[in-house]
């Protein structure tokens, strides 16, 4: 492993796939223990540095450091010098004066944890910037892909949505390409990147079409917060065109899933029925979070400084 | 064909043969009876098996603890529970030799609760795979006792640590190296030492 983990494209099948089984392995050794914490990272300190919303990451990174018994600090923009004009780098400095090992950024503008590697002596992990990558929500997603199929050789996956400002599509493309599943993305010509030809993926703008031979269909958000232009012409033409409602779901083969990063947007992207059916991996997503997040901290943390 | 077993054919950096492909079961079958005597007089009942858990340390622990329990079965016809607890996220060496892969923890779904649980490992060295091993056991439960099978112990213990039950006895020095082979892991069975000078 190396020091940071900023993107998934950084990762090699190797590692990639000792994230996976360390996360395995550790979901194992705790299962139905009474007491679910580890000794592991004891005496180092993990910063969350928060300078964007976020439920379910935030929680997930600090429950997992708490498990391996590591000390953790939340920062959050709002709240902290930050409202009074404190920049990024005196931020991460000040933090480092304060000892962190290891500083868990999300940061709106992409590529900010890269420059935060770049000023601090622990080890950055990366959960979300901008619209360019959230490397653990990808690993997460390939872990329970792998649980729920066994597999990711050659699985088909469907990626769905609002790639243009996806940072979690970006990171499910690079890690699900490393470890050899075949990516389709369908979308609004306005929601797809320019680039997208350089990406290891086919491109479909019908999803009815590439659903039958799909192994995993991935929603994702239609992010409102970014929808700053007309990418498409009614919230309600984009559910009929590109949301997941039952009689879509239908069409999928016995052993599909259905997965989202959360959180939701029912009724626009996903239907409440659909979220909710067996074939729905939701909830199973944040559980892994956990495990996932715990085996990035150790490979990253537990070893020398 | 055979290795060189004594000091004298074997050149400074060769590896000198503690117990050989033979030995190893002879070995295991013996640690199994001392299990069994010492299951039986630690109940009023005099049937312990039931109570029995062996625990393997990754990684030739595991299989040396599923041989023990099928040599007990094999012995007195009883199945012995049998787990793992893999002790890599309780080392206190991580800091300076570094993080490793993971490996199985599997706990027989009885629990430990109440049982008599015996470790079981290859080699004895430090004792602090042991204690490693101990801090883990007590996050899963609370045995009524916990003791050690090793197959080999060859001293330089860094911890009061003592084994109940030992293989083979080994004076080495510390620079020399014990390596255990299992048919399960490595193929064939044999405990080899090298290097060092006695």
């Amino acid at each position: 492993m190396k020091r940071h983990l900023l993107e998934a494209a950084d990762l090699d099948r190797a590692d990639a796939t000792l994230v996976l089984d360390t996360a395995a392995q550790i979901e194992s050794a705790l299962a139905g223990r009474e007491v679910k914490k580890l000794p592991t990272l004891r005496g180092r300190t993990v910063v969350n540095l928060f300078f964007e919303d976020s439920t379910r990451t935030r929680i997930s990174f600090e429950l997992a450091a708490k498990r391996l018994s590591a000390d953790v600090i939340n920062f959050s923009a709002k709240g902290s010098s930050v409202s009074k004009g404190e920049s990024l780098k005196d931020t991460a400095l000040t933090l480092e004066a304060m000892g962190a090992d290891g500083i868990v950024v999300r940061h709106g503008a992409s590529g900010a944890p890269h420059r935060l590697a770049t000023w601090v002596a622990g080890s950055v992990v990366n959960a979300g910037d901008g619209t360019h990558e959230h490397p653990t929500q990808a690993l997460l997603d390939a872990y329970t892909i792998r649980q729920r199929l066994g597999r990711l050789e050659g699985v088909k996956v469907v990626i769905t949505g609002d790639v243009l400002h996806s940072r979690v599509a970006r990171s499910n493309v690079w890690l699900l390409h490393t470890l050899g599943a075949e990516v389709t993305l369908v979308a609004p010509p306005t929601l797809l990147p320019v680039g997208v030809g350089s990406w290891p993926v086919t491109v479909s703008y019908d999803l009815d079409a590439v659903l039958p031979a799909a192994d995993v269909v991935m929603m994702l958000r239609v992010q409102g917060e970014r929808m700053n232009a007309s990418f498409f012409p009614s919230a309600r033409e984009y559910s009929r065109r590109y949301g997941l409602d039952a009689e879509r779901m239908a069409r999928l083969s016995d052993d599909a899933i259905v997965m989202h990063p959360g959180p939701m947007n029912r009724g626009m992207e996903i239907a409440a029925d659909v979220a909710d059916s067996p074939r729905s991996t939701i909830v199973e997503q944040v559980g892994n979070g956990v495990s996932v997040r715990m085996a990035v901290l150790y490979l990253l943390l537990g070893g020398p400084a | 064909m055979a290795p060189p077993s004594t000091l004298s054919s074997a050149g400074p950096g060769d590896p000198q043969q503690l117990l050989s492909a033979d030995d190893v079961p002879r070995v295991v079958d013996r640690i199994a009876h001392q299990l069994i005597e010492r299951a039986a007089s630690s109940t009023s009942s005099g049937d312990g098996l039931a109570d029995l858990v062996l625990i393997g340390i990754p990684t030739r622990g595991a299989p040396l603890a599923r041989r023990l329990a099928a040599r007990i079965e094999a012995f007195t016809g009883t199945a012995v529970d049998v787990g793992t607890v893999d002790i890599t996220l309780y080392r206190d060496d991580l800091r300076t030799r570094g993080v490793r892969a993971l490996e199985d923890t599997r706990l027989p779904d009885a629990g430990i609760d109440g049982r008599l649980v015996v470790l079981v490992d290859d080699v004895l060295f430090s004792g602090r795979s042991v204690r490693a091993a101990l801090d883990g056991l007590r996050d899963v439960g609370r045995p009524r006792a916990v003791q050690l099978a090793v197959l080999v112990d060859r001293g330089h213990r860094e911890l009061p640590i003592k084994a109940d039950f030992v293989g083979k006895n080994v004076p080495t020095s510390r620079s020399q190296q014990v390596r255990v082979r299992l048919a399960e892991v490595d193929g064939e069975d044999g405990v080899t030492i090298t290097g060092g000078e006695q």
